[in-house]
């Protein structure tokens, strides 16, 4: 196979790891429609599932990083996490602000340790 | 397209997958892989999730169940959408293309737009809507991953930093419960320790332990 598609098997892959797990819930909703309390105790606990395990993967890309990331010493990406909530924070919830300010922060360091 | 350039929450789209995109290279996906993730899947947590387990060697199965129990947000999504196009008239195929858009910028842009338009003209004006946000993910996929082929290791760890911030502070502004908020909070705080257990399903170990005691503790806030 050529560069651009990659092998076949991580296609494969992709369709019943990623597209197969994912979809299965939009049709459920399509099928299942109305009759669903959105305050009910399952839903609830389900969504606080759904955002811890986000925040799992967060922490994994900064614990175990990815690729360029890896030449990133520990601190800064903690550092430029910790910076830009502050900041996020700080500006009433802008996302803008927080990515920004956390990138300038781990540039800023990477570019002072030379 | 008029609508999609108004929307702000396209810019944190568009940076959501630039960072994707990078992802994706760094872990050694081909591009096509990216492009039909973004495209067939279409919800960045649940590609992120499948990327960053995949390349840390989870298998097929452990994947998929990351994968699903993070796309389970989408159904009560689905649900609050489909209500707001639907007619007497209206077939149930018709909203299949609405359900696979639906994902969190579509979602809160269906609260912003669609009282303004027409009922019977909806599923028409989310179709576009879709189709506009999906092609900005497209192209921000592809636009980050080749910036991650082809920039310095400094600025290729710059975009492959976006994709914790922009996600972490996204979701922390959607979090409006005490649930929502603690589980992000205990979910950052549980993932390093449940990584030294080393046992493959790390994420799921800290994400079913910390949203259970952020779901305990809520229940336990509101009192009898």
């Amino acid at each position: 196979m050529n560069d651009f598609f990659g092998d076949w098997h991580a296609l494969l892959v992709l369709l019943l790891a990623g597209v197969i797990p994912n979809q299965i819930w939009r049709m459920v909703g399509l099928w299942l429609g109305g009759g669903l309390d959105e305050g009910s105790d399952l839903l609830m606990w389900v969504k606080a599932v759904a955002t811890a395990i986000l925040a799992g993967v967060i922490a994994e890309i900064l614990v175990h990083p990815p690729g360029a990331l890896a030449s990133v010493p520990g601190f800064l990406r903690y550092g430029a996490l910790v910076v830009g909530f502050i900041v996020f924070t700080l500006t009433r919830r802008s996302i803008f602000a927080g990515v920004v300010s956390g990138e300038f922060l781990m540039l800023a360091g990477k570019w002072w340790l030379g | 397209m008029a609508a999609v350039r108004s929307t702000i929450l396209s810019a944190v789209l568009f940076v959501t997958y630039i960072g994707i995109g990078a992802l994706a290279h760094d872990t050694h996906f081909s591009l096509a892989w990216a492009l039909l993730a973004t495209l067939l899947v279409w919800a960045g947590p649940a590609q992120i999730i499948l990327i960053s387990t995949l390349a840390s060697g989870a298998s097929v199965v452990q994947s998929a169940i990351a994968v699903t129990v993070s796309a389970i947000r989408l159904f009560p999504m689905v649900v609050a959408v489909l209500p707001m196009m639907r007619t007497p008239q209206t077939k149930r195929r018709q909203l299949v293309l609405v359900a696979h858009f639906t994902a969190v910028t579509l979602w809160v842009e269906c609260y912003r737009f669609l009282p303004h338009v027409p009922r019977d003209r909806r599923i028409a004006f989310v179709h576009g809507l879709g189709s506009g946000l999906a092609l900005i993910g497209l192209v921000a996929t592809a636009i980050g991953y080749e910036l991650a082929a082809n920039l310095t290791q400094t600025f290729g760890s710059a975009i492959l930093l976006l994709t914790p911030l922009s996600f972490l502070f996204s979701t922390a502004r959607n979090s409006k419960e005490l649930a929502d908020g603690l589980a992000l909070g205990l979910g950052l705080a549980f993932y390093p320790l449940a990584s030294l257990l080393n046992s493959g399903l790390d994420i799921l170990i800290s994400g079913v332990a910390a949203g259970t005691i952020a779901f305990v503790v809520h229940k336990w806030r509101q009192g009898p």
